[in-house]
C-alpha cells in the first residue's frame, strides 16, 4: 500500500525562482536563505519519495476570472511550467501520477470533498519554486507530482478547517491505494506578507513563529483560526497559510518537527519552511 | 457591530478582494489577464488607449491603467496578481509596485524590508489603531 511520511511547507516566492534561473543564489542578499534550504534539500535527497502531492495557489496563470475552482487536483501525465508574463521558467516538465491522482480524486469526492478535476494545467511559480528549493536544478525532477491548487485569490478561500480536513481525506486516499509508493505532501506559500496597498511590506515575525508551532504541535486550534486573523495579521497575502494546513491534515496528529527554517526578507516576503515526520 | 460594517474595512491599508471587487474589476482584471500573450503585450504598448478600447472598462478604470494609479486600480476592482501582468509588462517587479503603492521611495522600502518589513504594531485595526499591550510578544 503508499504510504504517506511527511510533510513539507515553504514559501514560493516568484523572486526565489528567479534568483535561482539567474544563477544569483550566492549574492549577498539571496545566500543566507539558499543556505537555509541546504538541510533540506540533503534531508529529502536521502528520503527519495516516490510521489509528492504539492498544494499551492496559482496565481492567475492557469486560471483567470472566467473559473475560479476552489480545491483543483492536477490528475494529468504532466503539466507544463507556465508563461506568467516573461516565459516559462526553465524547469522541467512536471511528470504526473495519473492514477494514483484520480485514485485521490475519487476517494474525497465519495468522502465528500467535491474537488475539480483537471486534465490540462500549466503549473506556475507557486508549484516549481518549492521544487527548485527541495531539489535544486536537476535535468529532471526525481518524482512524479500531483499538483493541488486551491484559490486563495478570490476571497473567500476556503477555511483553515476545510483544509485540515481536506488533508485528513487526502491521508484516507493514500493509505488506500494499492501500490507500494512513498508519498509526502508539501503545502506551500505565506508566510506573512502582503503585495497591495498602503500596508504592502507587512511582515509579523510574531505570528509567523506561533503558526510554526502550532502547525507542529495544535493544527487543530489553528484549523479554527477566522479568514479576518490571517490577514490582520499575517497580510492580504499571508492568508495562502491555510494551504498548510492541508499538509498538515494529511499527517499523524503527533509528528515530529525534523527541520524549521525562517528567513525575513524574501522581496516582500516572510520565508518560512518546516519538515514534518510522521512517528512510525 | 452593524450588520453593513464589513469587518475587514477595519484592517488598514489593505483592499480584499471579495465579490463585490470581483464583479467590479471583471474586464479590469481581463485586460491584465490579456497581457499573458506577447501579441498583445505589443499592441498595448504600441498604443495603449486603443488596446484598452477592446475591453468594456469605466472611464475610471481606463484611466486608472493609463496613468498607472496602482492604488486606483485596486479600489476600482484590481487585483494585485492579475495587475502583476501589466506591471511586469512595464518591466517592474512587485517590490517596485509594492513601493509605489505605499509612497515610499524604492530605497526606503528596500530598507524596511531588509531591516524585518512593515511592523505589524499600529497597523491591525483602524478603530484601534494602538496594539492591546497582551497582544505584543
Amino acid at each position: 500500500m503508499a504510504r504517506l511520511v511527511a510533510g513539507v511547507a515553504t514559501s514560493h516566492v516568484p523572486a526565489i525562482g528567479a534568483a535561482i534561473d539567474l544563477g544569483k543564489t550566492g549574492d549577498p542578499y539571496w545566500q543566507p536563505l539558499f543556505k537555509g534550504y541546504e538541510p533540506a534539500k540533503k534531508w529529502i535527497a536521502e528520503q527519495k519519495p516516490d510521489v509528492i502531492i504539492l498544494v499551492y495557489n496559482d496565481h492567475a496563470s492557469a486560471f483567470s476570472l472566467e473559473m475560479i475552482p476552489t480545491f483543483a487536483l492536477g490528475c494529468a501525465a504532466e503539466f507544463a511550467p507556465a508563461d506568467e508574463g516573461w516565459g516559462p521558467r526553465k524547469v522541467p516538465v512536471v511528470k504526473g501520477h495519473p492514477e494514483l491522482a484520480w485514485h485521490i480524486a475519487q476517494s474525497v469526492i465519495l468522502d465528500e470533498f467535491d474537488l475539480t478535476i483537471v486534465n490540462n494545467m500549466a503549473v506556475d511559480h507557486g508549484l516549481t519554486v518549492p521544487l527548485s528549493l527541495l531539489f535544486g536544478q536537476p535535468q529532471e525532477w526525481p518524482c512524479q507530482v500531483i499538483p493541488l491548487a486551491v484559490n486563495v485569490v478570490q476571497y473567500p478561500p476556503p477555511t483553515g478547517n476545510r483544509c485540515y480536513n481536506l488533508g485528513l481525506a487526502i491521508r484516507r486516499a493514500v493509505e488506500s491505494f494499492d501500490q507500494n509508493l512513498k508519498v509526502m505532501i508539501f503545502g506551500t506559500g505565506g508566510m506573512s506578507h502582503q503585495l497591495q496597498g498602503p500596508r504592502a511590506g507587512l511582515i509579523n515575525r510574531a505570528f509567523d513563529t506561533a503558526f510554526l508551532d502550532n502547525l507542529t504541535a495544535d493544527p487543530r486550534k489553528l484549523a479554527r483560526m477566522p479568514h479576518i486573523d490571517y490577514v490582520r495579521e499575517a497580510g492580504s497575502e499571508g492568508i495562502e497559510l491555510v494551504m498548510w494546513l492541508i499538509m498538515r491534515g494529511a499527517l499523524d496528529e503527533k509528528v515530529r518537527e525534523v527541520y524549521r527554517f525562517y528567513h525575513v526578507p524574501a522581496s516582500n516576503t516572510a520565508v518560512g519552511h518546516i519538515i514534518l515526520e510522521n512517528e512510525a | 457591530m452593524k450588520d453593513e460594517l464589513n469587518p475587514f474595512d477595519d484592517i488598514p491599508g489593505t483592499t480584499l478582494f471579495d465579490a463585490q471587487r470581483s464583479r467590479q474589476g471583471y474586464h479590469l482584471n481581463m485586460f491584465c489577464m490579456s497581457l499573458m500573450k506577447a501579441e498583445n503585450r505589443a499592441a498595448f504598448k504600441a498604443d495603449e488607449a486603443a488596446f484598452l478600447l477592446k475591453f468594456p472598462l469605466t472611464d475610471a478604470q481606463r484611466n486608472a491603467v493609463l496613468v498607472r494609479d496602482w492604488n486606483g486600480m485596486i479600489a476600482l476592482g484590481g487585483n494585485i496578481y492579475f495587475l502583476a501582468k501589466l506591471f511586469s509588462t512595464d518591466g517592474k517587479s512587485f517590490q517596485q509596485v509594492a513601493a509605489i503603492m505605499t509612497g515610499a521611495s524604492q530605497e526606503d522600502y528596500a530598507k524596511m524590508m531588509l531591516n524585518g518589513g512593515r511592523s505589524i504594531d499600529g497597523n491591525r485595526s483602524k478603530s484601534q489603531p494602538a496594539t492591546p499591550p497582551e497582544s505584543k510578544k
